[in-house]
């Protein structure tokens, strides 16, 4: 089996290798992804460009998103690999960029990263020099989907705070309908979960402790968050501790369960698959009456040049387009994402009340700050939590292994 | 003279094509990983040599460590149920259909029917019957009032769920090779041994299992290294976490999260993740040479 998985990198190589001859060509870019659902819409707006670069055309590579990293890392070692790439976020950008991998951009080589707010482009900076290395697609923000007919049924308004939300849960509950339709098996979908329903709880405060390191993960704040999530164990699917992602999404898109507790790229997803569900996404409850209702948001990644392109130039125009309003309302339409480039308009109702939701966040966590070694807190947050809602551990253990594992690398933890 | 060297040039002609294959795609790569493992990474290229310092993080640097003695744990659990669970079914299947009994073709080729399937078909196949909603097991057991536990959703169950879907999918493998080891006995002995009074259960104990040595050798080598090497049935089944909790978690999962990655939650490491293929690659090769050496000891030459 181990040379079976290097196998797989070899003969990776060897794809990157041919794509690379393919690249060659004047005139032409190709912009690498991990999304082969977005084809149609990357097509549509890469006419949009060659419209106005008539001596530029784009192709369009996707590769598996599980296998995107090593393919895209393993192409660019051997200076092959696609003009533009997609590229990810926070940590798994800055191991890209760690190697040297990306062009750096500046405002001189792309003006348009003025479009952005600080904190898009930070999600696409190496941390060492501060450099931008991408420019940022989409934010996404973690919430919770409502099925507002079976709200409407049920005769239940929209939950604004921790015990009206247990309330319509129960009531939910009573009648027979699952209230929420995650389940626990996938690790990662625990850890939006956890994002989603602690954010409030932990308020702007518990985050500048942490990143002081005047708090910990062991912090009464955090542990009474997390204990907070066992109060939701009634109201998951029969055997939740079994049911995976994809379960949970069917219940939801099937009318089975009443909420999907998950983020903003759902969207487009839920609506291929079911157009006529009347889906709301509203933020997590408060803990009290009029307490702001923080949603998690992060940013997914970005595109970047390759640093060994022989058509950088073009590839940095390119780029360029993808920084402009013009191409942010185009994306929002297309691919039914939250765009971060200022002054988009978002035509999509639903989509517009994520961005309202998104005046009132707090970072997801894990992902915007500690993905950048390993262990990762998120690994450490999402083994724990699954235990914990398994019945294992408690919110105490949880937040002292997370800690622990953190400090390995973390310095302001190596002190508790 | 002459025609001996030029035979020598035939066969390194007719050899090397396999050879170049073998060295490119199989030696090279892991001679590749035995580097990667001493050395620490920046990201994704190689950042300077750091001697043994992955293997001390791996066996002995907390919470590394702790994850790796819980993965080898778990495969040795899984070797051993395996070997006495499957393998000792497979030994009695084999017997009942070494007696050729009537319909005994057909049973063959059912107990043989699941190995043809790929492991990814057989993961999702049970990941599907076990599912605690809509699951075939559980709707089972709903019908005679017993209400199913989510099998791969707690840790009591999760482990032996997957030990159990792949004794279903090789459990006819190993009756092959045990029939196949029994089918070599010579009638004779066996009709002796009958003549003298022995009943079925001291045949089956005092001349077949010892004649069926090699079968038994073949299996323990085959079943130690597919164990160890586990991979893709608790991919398939309880994903690259080794959910819930890490109760499926195996070194095969761990050794492919660490160095590739998992896309929502972790980095890419080929330092550690090489550190721990190589202690895998030492684990399977040392116990299987130790093992081997003991059980061919005990088969005898008819």
């Amino acid at each position: 089996m181990i040379t079976g998985r290097l196998g797989c990198l070899m003969a990776a190589s060897c794809l990157g290798l041919l794509a690379g001859i393919g690249a060659a060509q004047a005139g032409e870019l190709t912009f690498w992804t991990w999304r082969q659902e977005d084809r149609a819409g990357y097509t549509e707006v890469f006419n949009d460009f060659t419209k106005a670069n008539p001596d530029i055309h784009v192709k369009f590579e996707a590769f598996p998103a599980e296998n995107y990293n090593t393919i895209a890392s393993t192409a660019l070692a051997g200076g092959k690999g696609g003009d533009v790439l997609q590229a990810r976020a926070y940590g798994g950008l800055e191991q890209f960029a760690k190697s040297g991998y990306y062009l750096k951009l500046d405002a001189k080589i792309v003006p348009e990263l003025a479009n952005f707010p600080a904190e898009a482009l930070a999600a696409e900076s190496l941390r060492a020099d501060g450099g931008v290395y991408a420019v940022p697609y989409a934010s996404q923000t973690l919430g919770i989907f409502i099925n507002k007919d079976i709200f409407a049924k049920a005769g239940i308004a929209e939950p604004a705070t921790w015990a009206e939300f247990l309330a319509a849960c129960k009531t939910l509950k009573e009648k027979g309908i699952t209230p929420i339709a995650n389940g626990t098996a996938t690790a990662w979908m625990d850890e939006v979960f956890t994002g989603i329903f602690t954010n409030p709880f932990l308020g702007p405060q518990f985050f500048a402790d942490i990143q002081s390191g005047k708090a910990t993960f062991s912090d009464p704040r955090y542990v009474s968050a997390l204990g907070h999530l066992l109060e939701l164990r009634d109201y998951f699917p029969q055997g939740y501790t079994g049911v995976d992602y994809a379960t949970g999404q069917q219940l939801f898109v099937t009318g089975r369960a009443a909420m999907f507790v998950g983020g903003s790229f759902e969207i487009s997803n839920f609506r291929k698959q079911n157009p006529k569900l009347a889906m709301g996404f509203i933020a997590p409850p408060a803990p009290v009456a009029g307490a702001p209702r923080y949603v998690a948001k992060f940013f997914d990644g970005g595109y970047a040049v390759n640093a060994k392109s022989p058509n950088q130039a073009d590839a940095i125009k390119l780029v360029r387009f993808m920084g402009t309003p013009e191409f942010g309302n185009k994306f929002s339409k297309l691919l039914g994402n939250v765009s971060p480039i200022k002054g988009v308009a978002v035509e999509d109702p639903l989509l517009a009340d994520v961005a309202k939701l998104n005046q009132v966040t707090l970072p997801y966590i894990m992902a915007v700050y500690f993905r950048f070694n390993t262990p990762t807190g998120s690994e450490l947050l999402q083994a724990g939590v699954q235990k914990m809602l398994g019945g294992t551990v408690t919110p105490e253990q949880v937040g002292a292994d997370v800690t622990q594992g953190i400090a390995t690398y973390y310095v302001p933890f190596q002190k508790k | 003279m002459r025609s001996a060297g030029r035979n020598g040039w035939w066969i390194a002609f007719l050899l090397a094509p396999a050879v170049i294959v073998m060295g490119v795609f199989v030696a090279w790569p892991m001679l590749g990983a035995l580097r990667y493992a001493f050395y620490d990474f920046h990201g994704l290229k190689e950042a300077g040599f750091v001697g043994l310092a992955n293997f001390a993080d791996v066996l002995g640097k907390q919470p590394f460590s702790e994850w790796t003695y819980a993965a080898l744990w778990h495969n040795v659990i899984v070797f051993v149920s395996l070997m006495v669970l499957q393998n000792g079914l497979a030994f009695l299947i084999a017997f009942a259909l070494l007696k050729s009994l009537p319909g005994h073709r057909v049973h063959q080729v059912i107990v043989f029917l699941p190995v043809v399937l790929s492991a990814v078909i057989v993961g999702f196949l049970w990941k599907l019957f076990l599912h605690p909603l809509f699951g075939l097991v559980n709707q089972t057991l709903a019908l005679v009032g017993v209400q199913g536990p989510p099998w791969l959703g707690q840790p009591e169950t999760a482990l032996g769920s997957l030990i159990f879907v792949n004794l279903w999918h090789f459990l006819g493998f190993a009756a092959l090779v045990f029939l196949a080891g029994m089918q070599r006995i010579p009638l004779e002995i066996l009709e002796a041994a009958r003549l003298d009074g022995a009943s079925e259960g001291v045949l089956m104990r005092r001349i077949i299992w010892p004649l069926v040595a090699p079968s038994t050798t073949i299996l323990f080598t085959l079943t130690f290294i597919g164990s160890f090497n586990w991979f893709e049935l608790p991919y398939v089944m309880a994903g690259l976490s080794g959910a819930p909790g890490g109760a499926t978690d195996v070194l095969g999962l761990y050794f492919y999260r660490t160095a590739f990655g998992s896309v929502s939650s972790g980095l890419q490491d080929f330092g550690h993740g090489s550190a721990l293929a190589v202690l895998m690659f030492i684990v399977v090769v040392s116990v299987c040479g130790v093992g081997l050496r003991l059980l061919r000891r005990r088969e005898v030459e008819l």
